[in-house]
């Protein structure tokens, strides 16, 4: 018997941090309100602690996995419908529970000093609090609907950090769109769901798996169009193709926003519910086969956008979108433990480079184009140090965090056959393109000449240079537990990735291999930013054509433009608008209106207040009831009528 | 010879001069512009159907008809008292008794 975890507090002490600086945020004064906003991620975080401890082995209760709590009271139910608010710790939660409150706590921290100047304070860490306790809600969510309630949150504090320069029309039109094309993705998810209750009955994860173990004939089939469904959610929050669009627009909310959510852990939601699905894709080939092949597309073309893009964040946004690819071709190949891997080690690595971007653009006064950098070795040499940490670990270079998780899920992908050859080389591909596209960011923004006209510099203060020393760790040490070890220890949770045909010497080779492919990446980097520096501008210069598709991003927004946007605004504007709304809708208001006017208009005459006319109204009334009462119609009429028949017959 | 005034009248020929009178007043009521003729109008009708009810109840014996008569003609002297009180405010307040510049009814 498990000694109580106090799940539920993960995520409300969170809220608990959310209600207070949303509420009261702005009378309180500012050391106040950073307290409160360290302290609830800080405890969840403890809580998060004490479960991992006791389940690994260091502390008191050892309980076994999952461990489920359940709110007492039933949250609906309705009919066949039962769902409670419950939440499950199991190997796959509690790994990303300690990813997103541990990364999450340190992100926290650097907001202190990042957002130290910024008007809403107050405002900016309710919302990451709020964040915090959605993302936390979805992560232990025991049934479909649950998570559902934290996908939404997400999604919505999402929007709510994106837009938080509201004031910015970029920055508000960004919001808007993430929360719009996950709508998209949402759909898939509800959808999913509903099709989950229509054919199994229940939300459940662990219900679900057991029916599916139970009988081996569920297969593709409605299976496969769940999990295509589930798979459409997922792209939609993981901003795969083709729903990735809104991840680089999202860059316009503050620096370590885009790290938190928009790199280490909500966009990572899509993989996560996958990951805890994974047993309707195990038994759907084909949605496997799409997810890979999705996962794949996706890391190699946001690569090629990576390449040329002048903005830090934006190559880091594009970076993001490419790895969350990688993620989704190891959960493509069933390698679900590679792609959590990857999951965390990016988590680690990525939000470094995010934060230390940040820090980058906090010291030169916010400037963002990699361009107007350069030199900034010198200046800010911690900030460097901690960026090439990070650059090796995206580029996948032995020892650092990176190199384990990529190269476990290239592995993975080898071993599928021969289409899945085909996924390791575009994966392979993808390699070499993050090795070059990432120091080609190094080079730019930290070697060579100074650009930019910035004299002065901020300093970074050490609530910033802390967590950045502390995910820096993390990315150079974050994979050396293994892929084995992970592995095993996520099995109870998302299956043994069984793989045939693998050894030793083979993934040897595979390494060697990912990491030639990287190094030659660093080399033409090298080449192009370093040895001669104008080489780049030739290059674009010589193929014009592909370096404006790829500066463009494929001219994919134009494209989404022109086919989604447009038709729909302007069926909005003159179906909708002026023939629905204006036209049926308003029109029936405006007969009806003008019947009741003309009526009233003509029936107005009777009250003309002149008594006469009264009177006239009064006598023609009671000459009509007299008519009335005397006339013997019933014999009138039929005579009358057949007087009018003989006239119009003869 | 059989003079006509030894004949009783016909119950219809009152009932005839009563139709008549009446007819006369709604016509009066209706055409008349004169706010005091208009009340004499009214008079004349209510006249005209006393006329009727005192016809009728000499027809079947019965007192009520006369009762009833009684009862309208106490009815139309307050009426009278009342509507003539009205008359005299409406000429002292606009100093005309035109029925149709007496209007202010209307909306």
């Amino acid at each position: 018997m498990n000694a109580p975890l106090h799940l539920w507090l993960i995520p409300l002490l969170p809220f608990a941090g959310f209600l207070l600086n949303g509420i009261l945020g702005r009378r309180l004064p500012k050391w106040l309100v950073t307290t409160v906003a360290l302290v609830a991620p800080l405890a969840a975080f403890c809580v998060v602690l004490n479960a991992a401890a006791g389940f690994l082995g260091f502390g008191p209760s050892t309980g076994s996995l999952p461990y489920i709590e359940t709110c007492p009271i039933p949250w609906i139910d309705a009919g066949v419908l039962h769902v409670n608010f419950s939440f499950v710790l199991d190997q796959l939660s509690l790994v990303m529970l300690l990813v997103v409150t541990g990364v999450g706590f340190l992100i926290h921290i650097y907001s202190v000093g990042y957002m130290n100047d910024e008007e809403g304070y107050a405002r900016y860490f309710s919302f990451l609090n709020l964040f915090l306790f959605f993302m936390t809600v979805l992560v232990l969510a025991g049934n479909a609907l649950v998570m559902f309630v934290g996908w939404e949150g997400v999604g919505l504090a999402s929007y709510l950090l994106i837009g938080f320069y509201f004031n910015k029309k970029s920055a508000a039109d960004a919001g808007k769109k993430a929360f719009i094309v996950n709508r998209i993705g949402d759909f898939g998810f509800l959808i999913g769901m509903f099709l989950l209750l229509a054919n199994f009955g229940t939300l459940t994860f662990s219900e679900i798996a057991a029916k599916l173990g139970m009988d081996p004939g569920w297969n593709g089939g409605v299976v496969t169009v769940i999990a295509l469904c589930l798979m459409l959610g997922a792209a939609g929050k993981s901003a795969q193709l083709p729903l990735y669009i809104w991840l680089p627009d999202a860059m316009e909310g503050p620096t370590p926003v885009s790290a938190l959510i928009h790199a280490a852990t909500m966009v990572t939601a899509g993989v996560y519910m996958i990951a805890r699905t994974h047993v309707l894709f195990d038994h759907s080939p084909f949605a496997l086969g799409v997810v890979a092949v999705i996962g794949a597309a996706t890391a190699l073309f946001a690569a090629t956008i990576a390449l040329v893009q002048t903005d830090i964040k934006r190559v880091l946004a594009y970076s993001t979108i490419s790895q969350l690819g990688y993620m989704f071709l190891g959960c493509g190949v069933a390698a679900y433990s590679a792609a959590i891997f990857h999951l965390v080690t990016h988590a680690f690595f990525k939000a470094l480079l995010f934060l230390a971007a940040g820090a980058v653009i906090h010291a030169i006064g916010g400037e963002q184009d990699l361009r107007k950098m350069g030199g900034l070795w010198k200046k800010l040499p911690l900030t460097f140090a901690v960026t090439t940490a990070g650059v090796l670990a995206i580029g996948g270079f032995f020892p650092f965090a990176g190199f384990f998780s990529k190269d476990a899920i290239l592995y993975a992908a080898f071993l599928q056959g021969p289409s899945g050859k085909a996924l390791w080389f575009v994966g392979l591909i993808t390699a070499l393109l993050t090795s070059f596209y990432m120091f080609r960011l190094w080079y730019l923004a930290f070697l060579g000449k100074p650009h930019g006209e910035t004299e002065h510099y901020h300093s970074t203060p050490w609530s910033m240079l802390g967590p950045l020393l502390v995910l820096a760790l993390l990315s150079i040490g974050g994979g050396w537990i293994g892929m084995e070890r992970f592995g095993s220890f996520l099995a109870p949770s998302v299956g043994a990735h069984a793989a045939e045909g693998g050894s030793a010497r083979l993934e040897l080779i595979l390494s060697i291999v990912a990491v030639a492919v990287a190094l030659a990446g660093w080399f033409v980097a090298d080449m192009l930013y370093r040895q001669k520096s104008a080489r780049a501008g030739q290059l674009a210069a010589a193929y014009p054509g592909s370096y404006r598709l790829l500066k463009d991003k494929y001219y994919v927004d134009e494209f989404y433009g022109a086919v989604v946007v447009k038709p729909l605004l302007g069926i909005s504007e003159y179906f909708l608008e002026w023939f629905v709304d204006i036209g049926v809708v308003g029109g029936c208001a405006w007969l009806l209106a003008g019947l009741a006017n003309l009526s009233g208009a003509i029936l107005q005459r009777w009250q003309s207040g002149n008594l006469r006319s009264y009177a006239a109204w009064l006598a023609a009334g009671a000459a009509a009831l007299l008519l009335f009462v005397l006339v013997p119609w019933t014999t009138v009429w039929p005579v009358s009528l057949d007087f009018i028949l003989k006239v119009a017959g003869h | 010879m059989n003079s006509l005034l030894a004949q009783e009248v016909p119950l219809s020929w009152y009932l005839l001069l009563s139709a008549l009178l009446f007819a006369l007043g709604v016509v009066g009521f209706l055409i008349k512009r004169n706010l005091i003729t208009v009340f004499m109008s009214i008079e004349l009708m209510l006249n005209a159907v006393n006329l009727s009810f005192v016809t009728f109840a000499h027809q079947w014996h019965a007192v009520k008809g006369q009762i009833f008569v009684f009862f309208v003609m106490m009815v139309a002297a307050a009426e009278a008292a009342v509507g003539l009180a009205i008359i005299i405010a409406v000429f002292r307040a606009r100093a005309t008794l035109a029925v149709d510049r007496i209007d202010l009814m209307k909306l």
